[in-house]
């Protein structure tokens, strides 16, 4: 079929709207790696764009002497595995029970788990509840309260209520106990939405910061992201001046050094986007329109 | 999201007998609920019901859920507060704005990039203007920290080089609502666009093909057949997006907002934060919360209720 002129037109107006975007939506990240990348001299010219300037590795280098920058990168290393694997556990077993239609009472537990979604306890009532059950300045606060998130739950049990009714029906007649059918055939099947659900959660607690500035005093027990953000206060005090915040845990740093940790914070995740990204977008859109 | 309409039987005090024979039947299912139902009730029913001290004197260190009656006090106290209505006014009309802008944008771009022809490119485009999704927004505050530098970044370059003077913009509150709404965008327009895929990607070829043949252009073809595929989730979306109104990115605007930009920048959120929890206002603090939080219910119930209404769909 042959296209009409205005159609041509927009199409390549369409083409370089788009590429315009993925630029707009890279550059800043290019742009850090590339600020990373330069010598302390080329950094105070302002002139780094996409291409270092003077190209060195003194920024990280620099970064390798921060001990406290890397005591928290293990910190997240941690909490991002213990709460994945929390996570992931107790959002698949609510999930698979919530997909059961067989279930009485599954109705009912949904929607008190929906219901969570819209309406809860709030700051202080949820900080008080920590701090009444001693975890204040322990990992379990960073852990615990954010393991299951109700989304998750309902995403991952729409792709359960996908799976063959009669495959269940035929292995209990083989004499498979509903435990074995969950972990030998339910859990096999289900690889691309435990993907998904692994890379959801664990970016969560990757990319936390606000449980442990709530729930932490400890500064050898903070995330990464909280490193990040107090030496980005650091730097956003060294602009103003008359700033009330609590010295001790503001700290000045050079803005090659801020550059190459927030690559460090970046870069596990762009390492795994890629191998998980096709299963995710497939998830999400069965999630969402079966919803 | 939809929750299913079907109606399935519920175990009131009559379907007792029923429990318990599921119950016995699927033991196993019954067991994998325990971990979840206890996390749910601990660390999400209690605090709901924490909130009683938005009534109550509470005393740290004494009972969870206060200590004397107080009525309404705190209520009072906040609704006389000039710096409350200023974050309550700050939230309306941040949030406003963000539901004007950021709401229909992933829309529009599902639109645009579902017209693409390069099937290659149309999949590169989605997969990289979905990564700042997964970026901390700590890391994404800084990257604006950086990009606005009033001394490095490319936007004052830019500025200085058509001949302008160098902004300050994390530190005007002018800027404040932009620079939030656009790094809203960068972040969530891909992300948001996903599920508009998902429905376009659906949509039955043979009736575009068939209205091509009655020669309806492609604005009459988005008109009376896109449209009306997508409303279905535009209208969820939307009842979702009205219930989150007043809860807009708390993290990110308390990375943000500094005490030169209180004037546009607090929200109900971070004054919930600073002055009830850092301020150690507790109960005052729980009161304010919960006011927002009755407010957001009711605003998720009333935009619901006119979906159903309108186009006989909603979240219930």
């Amino acid at each position: 079929m042959k296209k009409s002129k205005s159609r041509i037109v927009f199409e390549i107006f369409n083409i370089i709207l788009m590429v315009v975007l993925i630029v707009l939506t890279l550059y800043p990240i290019l742009n850090q790696l590339a600020v990373s990348l330069s010598s302390n001299t080329g950094i105070l010219t302002g002139e780094v764009k996409l291409l270092p300037i003077d190209f060195s590795l003194d920024t990280y280098k620099g970064l390798m002497k921060e001990s406290k920058f890397w005591i928290n990168y293990k910190n997240t290393i941690v909490y991002t595995v213990l709460g994945t694997v929390i996570g992931l556990f107790m959002t698949t077993i609510c999930a698979y029970a919530l997909s059961k239609k067989r279930l009485v009472g599954r109705v009912v537990i949904l929607r008190l788990i929906v219901f969570t979604m819209f309406f809860g306890g709030g700051l202080i009532p949820t900080y008080n509840l920590i701090k009444n059950l001693n975890m204040l300045d322990t990992i379990w606060a960073i852990v615990i309260p954010g393991a299951i998130i109700p989304y998750n739950v309902l995403l991952m049990k729409t792709y359960f209520e996908g799976l063959p009714v009669e495959l269940e029906e035929a292995s209990s007649i083989d004499g498979l106990s509903q435990l074995g059918f969950f972990t030998k055939i339910a859990l096999p099947l289900s690889k691309p939405i435990l993907a998904t659900m692994t890379l959801f959660i664990s970016v969560a607690y990757w990319n936390d910061w606000f449980a442990a500035l709530l729930y932490l005093n400890d500064g050898d027990r903070y995330p990464v992201t909280l490193y990040l953000r107090n030496i980005m206060m650091g730097a956003t005090m060294a602009s103003q001046t008359g700033l009330n915040i609590d010295a001790s845990t503001v700290q000045s740093v050079p803005e090659g050094i801020q550059a190459a940790s927030m690559i460090l914070v970046i870069v596990p995740i762009l390492c795994i986007y890629p191998f998980v990204q096709k299963h995710f977008v497939k998830g999400v859109m069965i999630g969402s329109i079966k919803g | 999201m939809k929750k299913s309409k079907k109606k399935e039987k519920k175990p009131g005090f009559t379907g007792i007998k029923e429990l318990g024979t599921s119950m016995k039947k699927n033991t196993t299912l019954y067991i994998f609920l325990i971990l979840p139902i206890i996390y749910f009730v601990v660390f999400k029913y209690i605090p709901m019901f924490g909130n009683i001290i938005a009534f109550r004197k509470y005393v740290p260190g004494q009972s969870y859920f206060g200590v004397s009656w107080e009525g309404f006090r705190y209520f009072e106290m906040f609704l006389k507060d000039e710096a409350f209505w200023n974050a309550f006014k700050n939230t309306v009309v941040l949030s406003g704005i963000s539901l004007l802008i950021c709401f229909p944008i992933p829309i529009i771009f599902s639109l645009l990039l579902n017209e693409l022809m390069q099937k290659k490119f149309k999949k590169v485009v989605q997969s990289v203007t979905i990564i700042p999704r997964f970026l901390s927004v700590v890391v994404v505050v800084a990257m604006m920290n950086a990009m606005l530098s009033p001394s490095t970044g490319i936007v004052n370059r830019i500025i200085e080089y058509f001949g302008g003077e160098a902004i300050y913009f994390m530190n005007d509150p002018f800027w404040f609502r932009i620079i939030y709404i656009c790094s809203e965008l960068w972040q969530f327009v891909g992300w948001n666009s996903i599920i508009y895929m998902a429905v376009l990607s659906s949509a039955d070829q043979e009736q575009y093909e068939a209205a091509m043949v009655d020669g309806a252009g492609k604005i009459k073809q988005a008109i009376h057949i896109t449209l009306p595929i997508m409303l279905p989730t535009i209208a969820i979306n939307l009842i979702i997006s009205l219930g989150n109104i007043l809860n807009i990115g708390f993290e990110k605007v308390l990375l943000m907002y500094t005490p030169t930009t209180y004037e546009t920048a607090d929200i109900i959120q971070t004054f919930v934060y600073r002055i009830g929890l850092m301020g150690a206002n507790y109960s005052y603090g729980t009161a304010v919360g919960l006011f927002q939080g009755v407010i957001s219910l009711t605003l998720l119930w009333m935009a619901n209720r006119i979906t159903n209404k309108r186009w006989g769909c909603g979240l219930w």
